[in-house]
């Protein structure tokens, strides 16, 4: 999922940039100084989840885990999606310093959106809470891959092609992402219900 | 686990200044992001080429990093010629490959092989802290140097919790399948881990408050601007017009 070094355009470089820009800049600003430990644990376990491969079919996708990440972060999952992307970048020169804009916004923005969509139904027992951590998941997903597309797309008409492929190869990974998440959360709810509650209080 | 085997050389490019090291592939990778002409692109490669050789890296991970550069770059390959609209450059079969396709994936393999270079000759030349640091020199907001110097610290214990686990689970003879089972098994996993380090996040942040931690994140690193950095600046600039001046 991310975009490698040189594939887009300047305009969608500097708006991705200039949006992340801000994301992190708010997100930061509404995390005090003690939260930045909780914050980072998860923002590392953000970067972990792209090193386990879930086995989807007769192929293996890794987990992305951008959704569950809004859900307990809210606009921290901004900086916290960045910074693991920049070690991602340093580590195993995945993305880069000018895309970097570009991949935290494609990440963060659907993660941020469905966090806040779920998360008033997370407390409720039984379908709806398993419902809304499913499409929380499969939105997070789902929402990187069409952002991702959106910005091959916009950057040349050649990518059209390109960007259908990144987009529907990722519905399957998207479905696979929301039963994890559904799981992840259902044990969540059960042995520390408050993490699921505000996202700004809990962590 | 996460390796830095570029970070720990000897060379003239391992001793300049870190911060000017970041600016310089900052800058670069901006221009040659922004590059339209092969041309461009070619004289970029050339430049993070000659750079690179400079700081001597170890070969095999040098390899393994192109690669994950390059995998994207493949499939832009595998898609984007057969199906840009425009004149035909030849046929393979039904499929016919578009001249402007070709032209702008190989365009992209140049600029994305570049920066990458130029990333690695001047980031990965530094460990980690020391850029988390830089970083911070470079005017960075605290809080945020602060995360990434600490999930930089936690990506090791958790990627030490999730083997433990996957080992529990192998020892149990779970093997992952595309199943209901096995997506709730990993789920559940996931959010056992995830409990574990905010619960050990808890426990690190009252160690640091027994250590009389303020809350804000002070650097120790001390960064000096010597008569190397001086004509590396130079030079940097001098390649930049001259850059300016043939394209």
């Amino acid at each position: 999922m991310h975009i490698a070094e040189g594939v887009l355009g300047p305009p969608i470089l500097a708006l991705g940039g200039a949006l992340s820009l801000a994301g992190c800049a708010l997100g930061l600003r509404r995390l005090d100084e003690n939260r930045i430990i909780p914050v980072a644990l998860l923002s590392a376990a953000f970067f972990t989840a792209s090193l386990v491969h879930v086995p989807i079919g007769p192929v293996s996708a890794h987990l992305i885990l951008n959704g569950l990440l809004g859900v307990l972060l809210g606009w921290a999952a901004f900086p916290a999606i960045a910074v693991a992307l920049l070690l991602q970048a340093l580590l195993f020169q995945y993305g880069g310093l000018t895309t970097l804009g570009v991949n935290t916004l494609n990440m963060a923005l659907p993660a941020i959106l469905a966090g806040y969509l779920a998360r008033p139904w997370l407390n409720r027992e039984g379908w709806p809470r398993f419902f809304s951590a499913f499409c929380c998941g499969m939105c997070g997903v789902a929402g990187a891959a069409i952002l991702t597309a959106l910005s091959l797309g916009f950057t040349d008409e050649g990518f059209a092609t390109a960007a259908k492929v990144l987009m529907f190869g990722h519905l399957p990974v998207a479905v696979a992402e929301g039963l994890v998440t559904a799981s992840a959360v259902a044990f969540l709810a059960k042995v520390r219900p408050a993490l699921l509650q505000r996202p700004h209080h809990s962590v | 686990m996460f390796s830095e085997p570029f970070a720990h050389g000897n060379s003239w490019v391992h001793a300049l200044d870190a911060r000017l090291r970041i600016g310089v592939a900052f800058i670069f990778s901006c221009v040659l992001a922004v590059a339209t002409t092969w041309q461009q692109a070619k004289f970029g490669l050339i430049a993070a080429c000659l750079l690179l050789i400079c700081s001597r890296p170890p070969l095999r991970p040098l390899l393994r990093r192109l690669a994950a550069v390059n995998i994207f770059v493949l499939f832009l390959w595998l898609t984007v010629p057969c199906t840009m609209p425009g004149p035909a450059a030849f046929h393979l079969g039904s499929l016919s490959c578009s001249l402007a396709g070709l032209h702008l994936v190989w365009l992209i393999t140049l600029k994305a092989n570049a920066i990458s270079l130029l990333f690695i000759a001047c980031v990965a030349t530094m460990p980690v802290a020391y850029f988390g640091h830089a970083l911070h020199a470079l005017r960075l907001p605290g809080k945020f140097v602060f995360l990434l110097l600490f999930t930089y610290r936690a990506i090791f214990l958790l990627a030490d919790e999730w083997q433990r686990l996957n080992t529990a689970l192998r020892l149990h003879n779970f093997v992952a399948t595309s199943s209901l089972h096995s997506y709730r098994t990993l789920g559940t996993l996931v959010g056992l881990t995830l409990l574990r380090s905010i619960d050990r996040a808890g426990r690190i942040h009252q160690a640091m408050l027994l250590r009389g931690f303020s809350g804000h994140f002070t650097s120790l690193a001390e960064f000096r601007f010597t008569r190397r950095d001086g004509k590396f600046t130079v030079a940097a600039l001098a390649l930049l017009l001259l850059y300016f001046t043939l394209f």
